[in-house]
């Protein structure tokens, strides 16, 4: 396919005051890992909620894969094949993890009044769950509770979950949040499997992190697209250093 | 775990062969009365597995499922008293009412949550309750005397208490069963994600009020199944039946046997009405001695009686 695979343009979203996001025009290319970086308060969660659907924006438009999705609620998106994690864990903590993992397929299986057959044998449903759980690593704890998970494999779930529907955009809001250095690692080399595999937006404050993914960074400063380009290139820029990224750079210097 | 796993399975077996066998015992001692009770025990039962499909599988805090046990009873009274008693008329009639109703509250009240949902199912029942007891021409307060039980062919008598008996049993065992296929299937992953986390299965795509109204309305369906079977048991029925404390009854025996426990219910029913009845030939304020013990359950034994017996089993095992 052509063009790029998600396109959103001219952007805007205030609250009362605060203006979140301010004329943003971004573009995500078909098979990259696209981060969007910035300072605290520069819309990136705000950016995300667009992109998913949770709020609408005030002005601009959001096209996915060739279709204008600006107005469409979230469960259409993601039966388009826009996937999103949360930033804040939210997960069926008293399901276990692959009935957890297996909703998500659900969702995207057709409606489920279906009330006889049983949805736990239903390989339609499990093998797909189990595959995403494979590609997070969480197969051993398929049958445990989700509320035995740890906090780093709660995000794996997390993960699985959006895998679930079979995306080709996953919005990844914050995935290294909370990690420990071992976690967070371990989820670098997640997202970098996956990244061989289907095209993500990654809003992410571990820098480290986004500098060995990302194909390409989006500067926010106050909801404004201040640079946006490869990692090398993103480095060097004036502004966006000094802006947001020359303190931390300088003190690696 | 073979052993630790048929503790649970045993005590399940030995309720299931006593239920069986029960109305052999009652003509062996020529006890009719224990006949009555278990009946009643059993009817109840019914009542409860349909609460617990919404309360403990779906979460739903439903404080008026005894509405649909006076809905299914004066649906079968009043054909009665206006002289239809096909049952092929009347349990239809009374599934259909109860449905209808459910279907109506479900509608309202599943906008709210919590307390909320608590207040509006709780006030919908106390509603019905005042309308019965307005209905002068069915008795109004005092209740409606059924003079005739639900006539259905030849070989069906509802007027002999051991077919009865065995009737009300088959039907309790056939909506364990129902309830159990439902709770696993698509729709009951749905309603479970829905009792765990409602805003998320929004997010992934479930609009989820639609599968909880179904869910309310299957409840209470079968809900008033029970009502029907209760009518023709005392051959009465009276606005008494769908007071709110019956409403809480029905919770206490999902919540004492075990909710989103396939036998929970049944457990619950046959633990709470034979304490009743043990306790209250012992003292006439048997409730002081029964109010503690349910807060013991609650208290520690979080999965009620049924959640106990794992817990057994655990403890064996390890």
């Amino acid at each position: 396919m052509s063009g790029p695979l998600l396109q959103a343009d001219n952007l805007a979203k205030r609250f009362g005051g605060i203006i979140a996001s301010d004329d943003l025009t971004l573009s995500v290319a078909s098979g990259e890992l696209h981060a969007v970086i910035g300072p605290n308060g520069a819309g990136k969660t705000t950016l995300i909620a667009q992109l998913s659907g949770q709020l609408t924006p005030d002005a601009g438009h959001i096209r996915f894969a060739g279709n204008d999705i600006t107005l469409l609620p979230m469960h259409r998106r993601s039966a388009l094949g826009l996937a999103r994690s949360f930033q804040i864990t939210s997960l069926f903590l008293d399901l276990s993890v692959l009935d957890n993992v297996t909703l998500a397929v659900q969702a995207h299986a057709g409606h489920s009044f279906r009330f006889w057959r049983d949805a736990r044998s239903q390989t339609e449903l499990r093998q797909p769950a189990r595959a995403a759980l494979a590609r997070v690593g969480l197969t051993a704890r398929a049958d445990q509770p989700a509320s035995a998970l740890s906090h780093g494999e709660h995000r794996q779930l997390e993960l699985a979950m959006a895998l679930a529907g079979n995306p080709r955009l996953l919005l990844l809001d914050e995935p290294m949040a909370g990690l420990g250095p071992e976690e967070s690692a371990r989820m670098v080399d997640m997202l970098r499997a996956l990244k061989r595999e289907l095209t993500i937006l990654l809003v992410e404050h571990d820098m480290e992190a986004v500098f060995a993914l990302a194909d390409r960074i989006t500067v926010l400063v106050y909801g404004r697209v201040i640079a946006s380009g490869a990692p090398a290139d993103i480095r060097a820029d004036r502004q966006v250093r000094d802006a947001y990224l020359g303190e931390a750079e300088a003190a690696h210097e | 775990m073979t052993p630790a796993l048929n503790l649970r399975t045993i005590a399940i077996v030995a309720l299931l062969a006593a239920l069986l066998l029960l109305p052999v015992y009652s003509e062996l001692v020529g006890n009719r009365f224990v006949l009555t009770l278990f009946t009643r025990i059993v009817i109840l039962a019914l009542a409860a597995v349909s609460l617990n499909l919404i309360l403990g599988y779906g979460g739903m805090m439903s404080f008026g499922h005894a509405a649909y046990l006076g809905i299914g009873g004066y649906a079968v009274g009043m054909l009665a008293h206006e002289g239809i008693f096909s049952g092929f008329v009347q349990w239809p009639a009374a599934l259909a009412a109860s449905a209808l109703f459910a279907l109506v509250i479900g509608a309202l009240s599943l906008r709210t949550r919590g307390v909320y949902f608590i207040m509006i199912t709780l006030a919908f029942a106390q509603m019905a309750y005042y309308v019965c007891a307005g209905l002068a021409r069915y008795g109004g307060d005092d209740g409606l005397t059924i003079y005739k039980r639900s006539e259905f062919v030849a070989p069906i008598n509802l007027s002999n208490k051991v077919q009865f008996y065995y009737l009300c049993l088959a039907l309790l065992l056939a909506a364990i069963y129902l309830v159990w296929r439902i709770v696993n299937s698509r729709f009951g992953l749905v309603i479970q994600g829905a009792r765990s986390n409602d805003t998320r299965m929004g997010a992934i795509g479930f609009p989820t009020y639609r599968y909880k109204l179904v869910c309310f309305v299957i409840a209470g369906t079968l809900c008033g199944l029970a009502g029907a079977l209760l009518a023709n048991h005392t051959d009465f029925v009276s606005p008494a039946t769908m007071y709110w404390t019956r409403s809480g009854d029905l919770i206490i025996m999902v919540v004492l046997g075990g909710m989103a426990s396939p036998f929970g219910p049944l457990i619950g029913t046959v633990a709470l009405l034979l304490l009743e009845e043990v306790l209250s030939g012992i003292t006439e304020y048997w409730q002081i001695i029964l109010g503690p013990l349910l807060l013991l359950v609650v208290l520690f034994a979080r999965g009620g009686i049924d959640g106990l017996l794992k817990q057994l089993m655990a403890k064996v095992r390890s």
